[in-house]
């Protein structure tokens, strides 16, 4: 990946630790420790103007909680956050925040839990630009919240209906509506399609290249389904247990990836069409997130781990081109 | 003969705004040993075709009319107590959430031991170790020990493992499968889409596998059925279907999947959505939103005809006669 | 014009269909409003004012229903020991016991869904300190908070004692009331807070303040309705048992209750009417209303529909 220029969006070493503990009380009667939850532990990536990143992982693997954490919605514990030069969680928790909200929107998974039930589409859509002021005079809003519906495919009488009155995809594109209120210039997405039919997804999916292009979005896309990621991304990063063990751009990802956790991944997933390669066979479960593997979080699923990979943690580095997280790649063995 | 024979079956929602007609004439067979792949989108009544089967459908829903046949006896017609036996004993199920498919309190032992002694005349003791047993073969490692761990002490694989072997405790010829991996991590589903094949196939039962994913339909049934609008639109092998589908609507699917193996600038959408329930078109449920429409289509309903290889429910295919 | 259309609407829909369709809720609902309606028009429905001393006769005082042969046509439920209409008793009666009902609901609803909101909301110590505050509530029974608040109010007080009895005995009910509707409310609003609409308005900015009246309070007042209807019926029968026992409404305006108490004293000497009467219509209001709030409850769960 060849940085031009400063990237949008930069995530330094960041981590979020929840206390999962159990009360006070309890922990004193039984003499429990206190119980941490490493999400996030150590990401970092860039994303370009323009671009696509994904972020793929199965579940635990905390690719959610960075999407959360990039939008705002939790502080990170570690690690900074740099947006277009700007520190933003800083920049958060002072008035001039609120600017910087509207120029980062995010998508969510569930339709059905991401639209108000009780509210109208017009009022839904109508919010983020009455927050931010952007619109004050109730006539130019309707014109504004219409243009929002017409740009993702809607109608503009929909916004007199309530969201139950709408199919899942069309409620995704709402969602999408509400999130360009703004006019942001970088979008979360986390799983937008994942509860859709795939027929509708291709349709959302189409929706948001679009208007990609239309518009000069970023977009951080999360997902679990890596024949889409493959669809909507430029780079590609693999999580696992919290950490980023192979970042790529699309082609060398899926040409050739190189991290055993990531050829794992792409073996397992059920093809429709038979590609006559040879399967590795899939071992062992996620460990639980409460308690890591000790050195790399993959060694006990790995063919090829050794006392190293059981002791010391693998970081992140540049290694032909692409980022990756493994000793075995690095010296070589595989 | 067929294991299970589904004929003509409509089965109905009577609701305050009148009737809907979930599914409407479905009809197809499952031979023994088979895997037959039923998939479809939401609302399509791939789901409600698997509860009508097991007679599970809840009220106010009902089999309208239709025959349902098993081993060459009918089923849809048997009262609460006879279908009772009939379940568990002959045709196994599985759903999707493995965590809400086993009973919290009970050991995982206690819930087989049951199943299979409410079904097979055995002892506890031949019980237990039949348990032991079916807990092996579905892959769980320490079955001896693990058998008297409670469903919280397992991971959610682990735990749709002991939902198959709770499925095929009684020896069941025909299991019904709804969306038995759509709540798994990708890894998980692999190795439990591998372990349904090769142990149903052991045990000699047939699966009817319901699931939205066709890449899972692709790496474990022999044949698919692909339904819309509580309509069978095309049936037939699977890598027939998925390479040449003789019906607009699987050919459009087959495109709107992301593949992993190829680029594709935009991925081919079919425009509009799924009829709902109280508004499906005259004719052809699909006509309004198909590429291919001609004037028939509006009119009248095609019923499922041969195409080269796979039956499909379009007037395209029509011979001429 | 509104106004029809919008009860076009409501009769449409699905808790309309339920509601005509069902006809304990029909008759619940009739019954109910035939009590509501002569409590408020009492004044131009009953046959005669029971508390203008001017036209009491101590001559027609004790007696019986019109039906009993010493019963007198103009007295269609008999008299009490002063010479009131049982009737007309009943209906201004049945007032003071609808107007603490609904007042003291009223006020609960307003304690308990802020709070309760602001629990779930907020979290931390601010919801740990207001559920233990639940917990200690609800060990008082309410009668006993009552007794307690009476007793206080009246010392305080000596000379302002009838105006201030309904208050204490709106404020009695409450105290103990609140706390039902902060819990309900604190545990819906903790689902929605995760909610994903919830998330969105945080993430475009909206503050705390906001999201909490203007996305979350919308979706955590259904069960409300329902709770408050039946607690309607709850508070007017706690309400009756502190007038009984004296401590509610004073027997110059007298509620349900206090006339349930002044015709104990003569159902043993046989003149069953004056206790029985307003123990019936205490009976059918608390019930109507209870079986309104069941059938609410049922019209309103969307798994039933």
């Amino acid at each position: 990946m060849k940085p031009e220029g400063q990237a949008l969006v930069q995530a330094k070493d960041l981590a979020m630790v929840f206390d999962v503990s159990a009360p006070w009380l309890n922990r004193v009667l039984e003499r429990k420790p206190r119980t941490l939850l490493h999400a996030v532990d150590g990401v970092s990536f860039e994303i370009q103007k323009g671009k696509t990143l994904a972020l793929v992982g199965e579940s635990g693997c905390g690719k959610s909680t960075v999407a959360k954490l990039l939008v705002g919605l939790y502080e990170p514990t570690r690690g900074h956050l740099t947006y277009d030069g700007l520190d933003a969680h800083a920049i958060f928790k002072t008035p001039a925040g609120l600017k910087l909200r509207s120029r980062i929107q995010m998508i969510f998974q569930d339709p059905y839990a991401s639209l108000n039930p009780r509210w109208r589409v017009e009022a839904i859509v109508g919010e983020p630009l009455i927050e931010h002021g952007l619109v004050t005079e109730p006539e130019a809003l309707k014109e504004r919240v219409a243009q929002l519906l017409t740009s993702v495919g809607l109608s503009a009488l929909d916004m007199a209906k309530y969201p139950h009155q709408f199919s899942g995809g069309q409620r995704q594109r709402i969602s999408i509506a509400r999130a360009l209120a703004t006019n942001p210039e970088f979008l979360v997405c986390d799983e937008p399609t994942s509860a859709l039919d795939v027929s509708v997804q291709a349709q959302v999916l189409n929706i948001m290249k679009d208007l990609q292009r239309d518009l000069g979005l970023t977009y951080l896309f999360i997902s679990h389904n890596l024949a889409v990621v493959r669809h909507v991304s430029d780079d590609v990063g693999v999580m696992y247990l919290g950490r980023l063990v192979e970042l790529a751009d699309k082609e060398s990802l899926f040409a050739n990836p190189r991290h055993p956790y990531t050829r794992m991944l792409l073996d397992a997933i059920p093809k429709m069409h038979d590609t006559g390669q040879a399967r590795t066979p899939v071992i062992g479960e996620v460990p639980n997130p409460l308690n890591p593997p000790t050195g790399c979080a993959f060694h006990p699923r790995c063919l090829h781990a050794n006392q190293r990979c059981r002791e010391v943690r693998p970081e992140l580095h540049e290694f032909q081109g692409i980022k990756i997280a493994c000793h075995a790649v690095e010296e070589g063995r595989i | 003969m067929s294991l299970l024979e589904v004929k003509n079956l409509v089965v109905e929602f009577p609701g305050r705004h009148g009737t809907l007609r979930a599914l409407d004439d479905i009809s197809f067979s499952i031979a023994p040993g088979e895997i037959l792949g039923v998939v479809g989108e939401s609302g399509a009544g791939k789901s409600l075709t698997g509860a009508a089967i097991i007679g599970l459908l809840e009220a106010p829903g009902r089999i309208a009319s239709g025959e349902i046949w098993l081993e060459g006896g009918r089923i849809d017609n048997l009262d609460f107590e006879a279908m009772r036996h009939i379940r568990g004993k002959r045709i196994g199920a599985i759903f999707q959430d493995p965590l809400t498919s086993l009973n919290p309190l009970y050991t995982v032992g206690r819930q087989l031991t049951e199943t299979i002694r409410a079904h097979l005349p055995v002892s506890a003791r031949e019980a237990r170790e039949r348990a032991i047993s079916l807990l092996n073969d579905t892959g769980i490692p320490g079955a001896q020990a693990r058998i008297d761990h409670y469903p919280h002490q397992f991971s959610g694989g682990m735990r749709q493992r002991v939902v198959i072997a709770l499925a095929l405790a009684a020896e069941p010829k025909l299991i019904v499968a709804d969306e038995p991996t759509t709540a798994l991590d990708v890894s998980i589903q692999a190795q439990i889409i591998n372990l349904l094949k090769t142990v149903c196939k052991q045990h000699g039962a047939a699966v009817m596998l319901i699931t939205h994913d066709m890449g899972v339909i692709a790496e474990t049934c022999d044949r698919v059925a692909v339904l819309y609008a509580g309509r069978i639109a095309e049936i037939g092998p699977v890598h027939e279907v998925i390479n040449h589908p003789a019906h607009p609507y699987t050919a459009g699917l087959m495109a709107a999947i992301p593949d992993m193996t190829q680029d594709r600038a935009r991925l081919h959408q079919i425009d509009g959505a799924m009829p709902r329930l109280n508004a499906i078109p005259a004719g052809c449920a699909f006509n309004p939103r198909c590429d291919r429409v001609f004037g028939k289509c509006k009119e009248v309903r095609p019923s499922l005809m041969q195409a080269q290889v796979t039956q499909a429910a379009c007037w395209l295919n029509e011979v001429a006669a | 014009m509104q106004i029809k259309q919008w009860l076009v609407r409501l009769g449409n829909s699905d808790v309309g269909y339920s509601f005509r369709t069902s006809p304990v809720a029909m008759a619940a609902a009739t019954i109910a409003f035939i009590c509501i309606f002569c409590a408020v028009f009492a004044n131009w429905v009953a046959p005669h004012n029971p508390f203008d001393l001017s036209t009491l006769e101590l001559s027609e005082a004790r007696l019986p229903p019109s039906w009993d042969p010493l019963g007198s046509a103009k007295f269609l439920l008999g008299t009490d020991d002063q010479g009131r209409d049982i009737l007309s008793a009943l209906m201004y009666g049945a007032r003071i016991s609808l107007a603490v009902g609904f007042a003291s609901v009223a006020l609960s609803v307003l304690v308990g869904v802020t709070l309760g909101l602001l629990s779930g909301f907020l979290g931390g110590w601010v919801d740990s300190f207001l559920m233990r505050l639940c917990d200690v509530m609800l060990s008082f029974p309410a009668i006993l908070v009552a007794l307690l608040i009476a007793g206080v109010g009246r010392a305080l007080f000596p000379n302002a004692q009838d105006g201030l009895a309904l208050v204490v005995l709106i404020v009695s009910i409450t105290l103990t009331g609140w706390v039902q509707y902060a819990r309900t409310v604190r545990g819906s609003t903790l689902v929605e807070r995760n909610k994903e609409y919830v998330q969105a308005a945080r993430v475009t900015g909206v503050s705390k303040l906001r999201i909490m009246r203007r996305h979350v309070l919308p979706n955590v007042m259904g069960p409300v309705l329902v709770l408050a209807t039946i607690q309607v019926a709850t508070a007017i029968i706690i309400e009756a048992t502190l007038s009984f026992l004296g401590v509610g409404a004073p027997p110059t305006s007298p509620s349900l209750g206090t006339l349930i108490r002044v015709g104990n004293d003569y159902l043993f000497s046989g003149e069953w009417w004056i206790t029985v009467f307003p123990g019936m219509m205490l009976v059918t209001i608390s019930l109507s209303v209870n079986l309104l709030g069941d059938w609410l409850r049922d019209a309103l769960n969307p798994r039933l529909r």
